[in-house]
């Protein structure tokens, strides 16, 4: 199969007649087990809240950084009520949009805690959305596949408890819980995230739009997201991804000026609201200088304390780069398949973004049941797992051992986040080489022979 | 060289030609602590009726220290005032101080409004005094240097109180030795080798447990009408010797065995050069050796002073021994010190290095006025505070600050600034509280010895104090009763600034030797990151072949080289 007629089959997959009234069924048939799960997350949660842990999880450095910290906010909202501009001092750095959010429903801290909820319900629709989709890919693409493959095409059947797993690997992932009761914000952006990819499946190429533009506004780093969006829409409306098509350009312009255009809106209403143009050095400056090296799960903060000061500068550029690099490779690599794209973005982002919390690490994870047809090729998810478990007990003890007790140094704490990079490292790396090694089968057959008739071991060249 | 100063001197009191009028005053005020501990301070004071403003050339110095004038008219300074101190001042213990004066170095600079560039002329000024004094005033910079907008008023004339020409800033952890001193007396007209200056050894003053050395310069009124002003500069210098550590646990102090020196004679410059001690808190008690029979009264700090005075002008002040060694003798320790009306304390709480909580404590001592103060607090930025948690209770009770001027910090820019005006209730503990995260620095920015803590500058609690003698119904009886009726407010209230202790607080540190690690680990994962990335990205999956054997791979190549095609 070559190329092209493997696009115009893709092209061919997206009707977008069929999802509702699936939809409806699940939902019916769903109903129960989903409200269960709700259920169930509120309860962990509000009783989280309601326990002195909660002030405990508010103080966690792997949980709250420096941009997200809930007690952040309120000190800015402090010091707007002392008529201080809160961009004048170094503790705020959210965005003004979310400070004059937060000015009016303060009172309902817990409205991170609902955000949650709705983030979880987007993706929930959203696992819908490709279930469905993958469902009529499955029908039309049956016949056409190698017969040996049709074990690594996944039934409806199997498709079936998507969407309810990745509800619950959203809703109950511990990193989700502590992000939610320690009310950062990340919460927030999660949930723009969200729907910001909710609808581009949902092919409202303005809402995608204007979501994305309110993502990158938070916080820089979604601008990745760009790419796998367009991607995604042009396959949607059969737009070939081709350079001297004009319909390409036109669409790309299209998509350009939606977004640009937001932005633009976004960033003078906030130049409105404050008077000011304080908040870009405060809010955007801050995330891409780095000056506070508060330790976090992240790379920054330790090496960019012990760095010495005339590389300062280039260390920053080429670690800053580093996140938005990828873009290119990847969408080149991945052009057909801008829904793993988005997954590896994200993936890529909460790793080496400047102030990565585990609410981050959380968004990644629940697209993780959404790739479970890439199980069978995953080489070491039993290391990884153990790893990731393995830091995040130690990162609470290790911290304990530097900051309270003194018995241990900065490089312990430093040695986990190490690991725990390495380890996401590993895990991203590895489902990207399962979805590869799954489309090379997909093409060439599962049990693939060498000419002497013998079996073959596949391998990278 | 004081004798070719005498020199000048004369032709300026023969000839009427209008030369610029200047005078000197030195005095020291000795106070018998009632810890058995003996408190001496010194003032020198130069009054100089000339103009350093309006473009006008001085070139002609007499009394007035040139190096101090030159940087008056270069820097269009209007006030200045500076102070080094070495040890903390128990106010509990002591009383309150005639000069307070923060641990470490503190500056304060009023520039005139015709300054443009403040923050330069800060800088620049900072770095001259530092060559003046042989003081680390250098390491003042924007990271220590606040504007307190009410804290700090001029004391001098004028009513300029725009606090954009206000510099303050404090180096808590200055130490302050001799070579701090050499300076300062170089500055005296008669130096450090006649009148009061002489006592001013330094073996003795810095063998004590107090040590503070001030200078102060202000313009002030040169008549009642106030048409010209004339400069005042107030070198002050106060000491506080121990009881056990100086005075071997003898209540018996002399001048002899505080600076090991006696005085011979007046400074030939100074118009007046007087000794008072104060001799209030127990007349009786009290031997003083020689026995004067001068005495003065004065409203000092609220309170009505008696003092003994000997004036060293007059020759038989140092009898006929031609030296005069003051001796004070308790004859008995009885007597209470009055308690002083306001009193403050500080200190960190919370453990771990990553949170923090600083406690400000201002008593209120007396027994029915309340009274307001102004608490200023400058934090340096690596402690960030949250304005959010501040509290301040009074007895149990939440005591709202009327004015709060707060300025939060820019990292590695400038420091918090927290100023509040609060009510304290009589009789009363006010609690001032507020939560900080202490930040992690870049590991060059901690000091050679990063695990012995970071200062924190004493807060400045400014009050005006109901007097004393207010509260002293008794007073009132040798007074006219129509005159007794309301009360004064010159005497009602007064003016008092209280420091509290400079604060240590420890941060997290990094290992500081293993930048190159560091550097290292941190770059292999993002490598490890990368090169999986680029492994997947750039290749692509093929079925493995056998790679042939040695003998077919040469064959291989020679059929290559005829042009035959491989087997």
């Amino acid at each position: 199969m070559s190329g092209l007629p493997g696009f115009l089959i893709d092209d061919r997959l997206h009707f977008p007649s069929c999802p509702s009234q699936g939809g409806q069924r699940f939902l019916v048939e769903m109903a129960a087990p989903l409200t269960l799960l709700l259920v169930l997350a509120v309860t962990i949660r509000a009783a989280l809240f309601r326990s002195s842990l909660a002030e405990l999880i508010a103080e966690r450095v792997e949980v709250v950084s420096p941009i997200t910290a809930w007690k952040r906010v309120v000190e800015g909202l402090a010091l707007l009520d002392l008529g201080v501009s809160p961009y004048s001092g170094d503790v705020f750095h959210e965005t003004p949009l979310i400070i004059y959010l937060f000015h009016f429903v303060v009172d309902y801290a817990e409205i991170t805690f609902m955000l949650d909820i709705k983030t979880t319900l987007t993706f929930t629709d959203l696992s819908l959305m490709l279930f469905q989709f993958r469902k009529q890919k499955f029908a039309l693409e049956a016949d056409r596949y190698p017969l040996d493959c049709l074990e690594l095409i996944r039934s409806p059947k199997e498709m079936y408890y998507i969407p309810l797993k990745v509800a619950m690997f959203y809703l109950l992932n511990p990193f989700t819980i502590l992000s939610c009761v320690a009310k950062s914000t990340c919460g927030l952006n999660n949930a723009v995230v969200a729907l910001f990819i909710f609808s581009t499946i949902k092919g409202n190429t303005l809402l995608s739009a204007i979501f994305l533009c309110l993502a990158t506004y938070q916080s820089i780093y979604p601008l990745t997201l760009c790419a796998p969006a367009m991607l995604y829409l042009m396959q949607r409306q059969y737009i070939p991804v081709n350079f001297r098509r004009a319909s390409f350009w036109w669409f790309i312009a299209q998509y350009l000026f939606m977004y640009l255009g937001s932005l633009f809106v976004l960033i003078c209403l906030s130049f409105f609201l404050l008077g000011s143009w304080d908040y870009m050095p405060s809010v955007y400056g801050f995330i891409l200088s780095v000056p506070d090296l508060t330790p976090n799960i992240g790379l920054f903060w330790y090496f960019f304390a012990e760095m010495f000061e005339h590389f300062r500068l280039f260390f920053l550029c080429v670690f800053q780069i580093n996140v938005f690099f990828y873009t290119i490779p990847l969408s080149v690599k991945l052009k057909e398949h801008p829904v793993f794209l988005i997954f590896m973005q994200l993936a890529v982002i909460s790793i080496f973004k400047s102030y990565p919390t585990v609410g981050d690490i959380a968004l990644y994870m629940a697209f993780l049941p959404v790739w479970s047809h890439l199980y069978r090729f995953l080489r070491n998810t039993f290391l990884v797992s153990c790893v990731l478990l393995a830091c995040s007990t130690l990162f609470p003890v290790l911290w304990h051992l530097w900051i309270y007790a003194g018995s241990a140094n900065s490089n312990f704490y430093y040695a986990i986040t190490l690991l725990f990079n390495v380890a996401q490292i590993l895990l991203v790396s590895d489902y990207f080489y399962a979805f590869l090694r799954r489309e090379h089968h997909l093409t060439y057959g599962l049990y693939l022979k060498r000419k002497d008739g013998s079996e073959a071991t596949l391998v990278l060249k | 060289h004081y004798a070719a100063a005498q020199k000048q001197a004369e032709p300026a009191v023969l000839q009427p030609t209008p030369q610029p009028k200047d005078d000197f005053q030195e005095e020291l005020v000795v106070r018998p602590l009632h810890s058995g501990d003996i408190y001496a301070s010194f003032q020198f004071r130069t009054l100089w009726e000339t103009d350093f403003m309006r473009g006008n050339k001085v070139s002609h110095y007499r009394l007035f220290p040139k190096s101090l004038g030159q940087v008056i008219s270069k820097f269009s300074v209007r006030e200045l005032h500076i102070s080094f101190t070495q040890g903390y001042w128990r106010t509990m213990q002591w009383g309150q101080p005639y000069l307070p004066s923060p641990p470490g170095a503190e500056l304060w600079v009023w520039f005139q409004d015709s300054v443009t560039d403040v923050d330069a002329t800060w800088k620049e000024l900072t770095n001259v005094l530092s060559g003046i004094f042989c003081a680390s005033l250098n390491f003042i910079d924007s990271t220590n240097t606040v504007q307190p907008s009410a804290s700090f008023k001029p004391l001098g004339i004028g009513n300029v109180t725009d606090h954009r020409f206000l510099r303050y800033a404090t180096l808590p952890r200055e130490i302050v030795c001799t070579e701090n001193l050499t300076p300062w007396k170089k500055l005296l007209p008669c130096g450090s080798k006649a009148g009061l200056a002489v006592l001013l050894k330094s073996e003795k003053l810095f063998h004590s447990s107090f040590h503070s050395q001030a200078v102060h310069i202000r313009p002030v009124c040169q008549d009642w009408q106030c048409k010209t002003t004339s400069w005042e500069l107030r070198q002050t210098l106060n000491v506080v010797f121990d009881l056990h550590n100086s005075g071997q646990g003898k209540r018996e102090w002399s001048l002899f065995k505080m600076f090991s020196r006696t005085l011979t004679e007046a400074c030939p410059l100074a118009s007046s050069s007087k000794i008072y001690i104060d001799i209030t808190d127990n007349p009786e008690q009290f031997e003083l050796s020689p026995a004067t029979s001068l005495l003065s009264q004065a409203m000092v700090l609220g309170d009505r002073r008696t003092f003994s005075v000997y004036d060293l002008t007059q020759q038989d002040t140092f009898g006929s021994v031609r030296s005069l060694n003051l001796l004070i003798r308790w004859k008995s320790t009885e007597g209470d010190m009055l308690r002083p009306l306001l009193h403050a304390e500080r200190y960190v709480a919370g453990y771990g290095l990553q949170t923090g909580e600083i406690h400000t404590l201002m008593y209120n001592h007396h027994p029915y006025r309340s009274f307001p103060v102004l608490l200023l607090d400058s934090v340096p930025w690596y402690l960030r505070l949250y304005i959010h948690t501040l509290t301040v209770t009074s007895k149990g009770k939440d005591n709202k600050p009327s004015y709060i001027h707060y300025q939060p910090s820019k990292d590695r820019v400038r420091p918090h600034l927290l100023e509040m005006l609060v009510q304290l209730p009589p009789n009363s503990v006010t609690e001032v509280t507020v939560q900080f995260e202490r930040a992690l620095l870049k590991w060059t920015e901690y000091t050679p010895d990063p695990n012995h803590g970071f200062y924190v500058g004493s807060s400045v609690i400014s009050s005006l104090v109901p007097s004393t003698v207010a509260m002293d119904t008794n007073s009132t009886r040798e007074r006219p009763l129509f005159s007794s009726f309301f009360p004064c407010k010159e005497e009602s209230s007064y003016f008092v600034r209280v420091y509290t202790e400079p604060l240590l607080v420890n941060l997290p540190t990094p290992d500081f030797s293993m930048p190159y690690n560091v550097i290292c680990l941190t770059c292999t994962v993002v490598a490890v990151g990368y090169g999986s990335l680029y492994n997947l990205l750039t290749r692509s999956f093929q079925i493995e072949e056998p790679s042939p054997g040695l003998a077919k791979r040469i064959a291989n190549v020679i059929r290559k080289m005829r042009g035959v095609p491989p087997l």
